[in-house]
């Protein structure tokens, strides 16, 4: 009996899980194909852009300063053993623009505006504003879901160039007190070796991370319920969905990437 | 949208909608005059709320039809439904204001959306809703910094800033005080006097007898009652009785 239990809530948990998959994959391809229908709303997307852009850029910019001078630590440690420090630079940048740039980025932009989406959204939904935008004769889902996932894509590769850039900034600061290396050699070095397939696949791919951070949480926000508990809910399972989203598009993304630009040695 | 001058402004026709398992509605079906102020009353959780939102669209029906100046809304959406609110204001119970706005940006943004009026003519008429409930001094403060009441009123100048033909109000004097609930009172009347029409859900019983022309009683999703003032005072409906007879409310 205890047994029929467990399986009956372990197959409501899938059923769920499976209804929600579905509902959240309905909601992104809705936005999709709404983006492409008038009204375009650009006032609401730029306002967006500048609100995520702008109030992220610190904390995007802090952050690759400091993952740039313990990356460039980490390289010095394992690259002196074989007599190869002077590929540090390369070799940081290389770490910094293919993987741990956008990714760190996509991370930090999921718990700073993710989590601000699913808060605002869901505190809309409870307080009727959504139903007020309606009832105003305004597609509410086009209006604050579509304008904030458009935005989104729009900032995640300009946040993703400043991260890189801080992260090599931060490298070079690193290399120039330990080694005393000058800006000129250490850029030189730094980009001998990065090629337009290691830059703009790997830019271009935090479009979707951006349409995965938004998109998730405009989701849970638009589905809010039970007051400013649910507001609270939906802020942090933003942050936690749209991680897990970014880490496994990750995957798939990188993936695909090498399948267009195999990595070649040398 | 072809509004018919001919006909209600309003009609349900045997409405019921449930929400999981819950009937909220059942079968429910009324008709408001044109111009006329139609007081829907009943106590709380009777499914008043949910008859607006089945007018201005905001809920469908699960069986019935629901007509807006005789056109039937329940099969709309998108763009048709948006051009059938157009000729409708709604004043939230909890006013619904947009936080991110100031006040005035809230009563202007009907008229931004829907009308290519410049930009000062925009403001001047927003600042003449916002006097109009008595808030013209509060054009840039932000919704957090007002009263319940002022709330309320900034939500109806809203509602009213595209000079609707239908307003549709929830609960108007709900938490106020009897002063502000008589402003706000006050206000609709001199609305309906404009010629437009008012559909008005409250259990506010003296509230009602001043705004209202016409009247229903919802209890357990059924239309309980229908009429003038004098048929539900004359009722013998227990109920009904103890409704018309209490003396607050909201």
């Amino acid at each position: 009996m205890q047994l029929l239990s467990t399986v009956d809530r372990a197959g409501a948990g899938v059923l769920h899980l499976l209804e929600s998959t579905g509902a959240m994959a309905s909601f992104g391809g809705r936005a999709l194909v709404e983006a492409f229908r008038p009204p375009y709303e650009p006032g609401e997307i730029v306002r967006h852009i500048y609100s995520f852009g702008y109030r992220s850029a610190p904390l995007v910019g802090t952050a690759g300063l400091a993952i740039g001078v313990v990356l460039s630590m980490h390289t010095r440690a394992s690259l002196e053993r074989f007599g190869a420090e002077a590929m540090i630079p390369a070799g940081l940048a290389i770490a910094m623009i293919r993987e741990t740039g956008p990714l760190t980025a996509a991370l930090l932009v999921s718990g700073r505006v993710g989590a601000g989406i699913g808060a605002e959204l869901g505190a809309m939904k409870v307080s009727e504003q959504i139903d007020a935008l309606e009832a105003n004769a305004v597609d509410a889902f086009k209006y604050l879901a579509v304008t904030r996932i458009i935005a989104l894509m729009i900032v995640m590769p300009l946040l993703t160039i400043l991260m890189d850039f801080a992260g090599i900034l931060g490298g070079y600061l690193a290399e120039v007190a330990v080694s005393g290396m000058s800006w000129r050699m250490y850029f030189e070095r730094a980009f001998t070796y990065i090629a337009y397939s290691d830059l703009v696949p790997a830019t271009l791919k935090t479009v979707v991370f951006g349409f995965l951070i938004a998109g998730a949480a405009s989701y849970l926000g638009f589905t809010t319920s039970r007051g400013t508990e649910g507001v609270g809910e939906a802020s942090t399972r933003s942050v936690v969905l749209s991680s897990m989203l970014i880490i496994l598009g990750d995957v798939i993304l990188v993936k695909l990437i090498f399948f267009f630009y195999p990595p070649v040695a040398g | 949208m072809t509004p018919s001058d001919a006909g209600p402004a309003v009609r349900l026709d045997h409405v019921s909608k449930a929400f999981a398992s819950r009937t909220v509605l059942d079968g429910v079906s009324f008709e408001i005059e044109k111009g006329k102020a139609f007081c829907l009353l009943g106590r709380s959780g009777t499914g008043k709320s949910v008859t607006l939102r089945h007018i201005v669209g905001l809920v469908q029906p699960d069986r019935g039809k629901v007509f807006v100046e005789g056109r039937d809304i329940t099969p709309l959406r998108g763009r048709e439904l948006a051009e059938v609110r157009k000729h409708m204001g709604f004043l939230f119970q909890n006013s619904a204001l947009f936080d991110s706005m100031s006040v005035g940006d809230n009563v202007a943004f009907p008229m931004r959306r829907h009308t290519d009026w410049p930009e000062s003519e925009i403001r001047e008429r927003a600042q003449q809703k916002l006097a109009a409930v008595g808030l013209e001094k509060d054009f840039d403060k932000m919704p957090a910094d007002l009263s319940g009441g002022m709330k309320k009123r900034a939500g109806l100048a809203r509602a009213m800033a595209l000079d609707p033909a239908i307003l549709l109000v929830d609960e108007p004097s709900a938490g106020l005080d009897p002063i502000t609930a008589g402003e706000i009172d006050d206000l609709l009347l001199e609305t309906k006097r404009g010629g437009t029409t008012l559909a008005v859900v409250t259990h506010n019983i003296p509230s009602a007898r001043v705004i209202g022309d016409d009247f229903g009683m919802l209890h357990e999703g059924k239309l309980l009652a229908r009429g003038s003032l004098q048929d539900l005072d004359a009722s013998e409906e227990p109920l009904i009785r103890a409704f018309m007879r209490s003396h607050g409310g909201g």
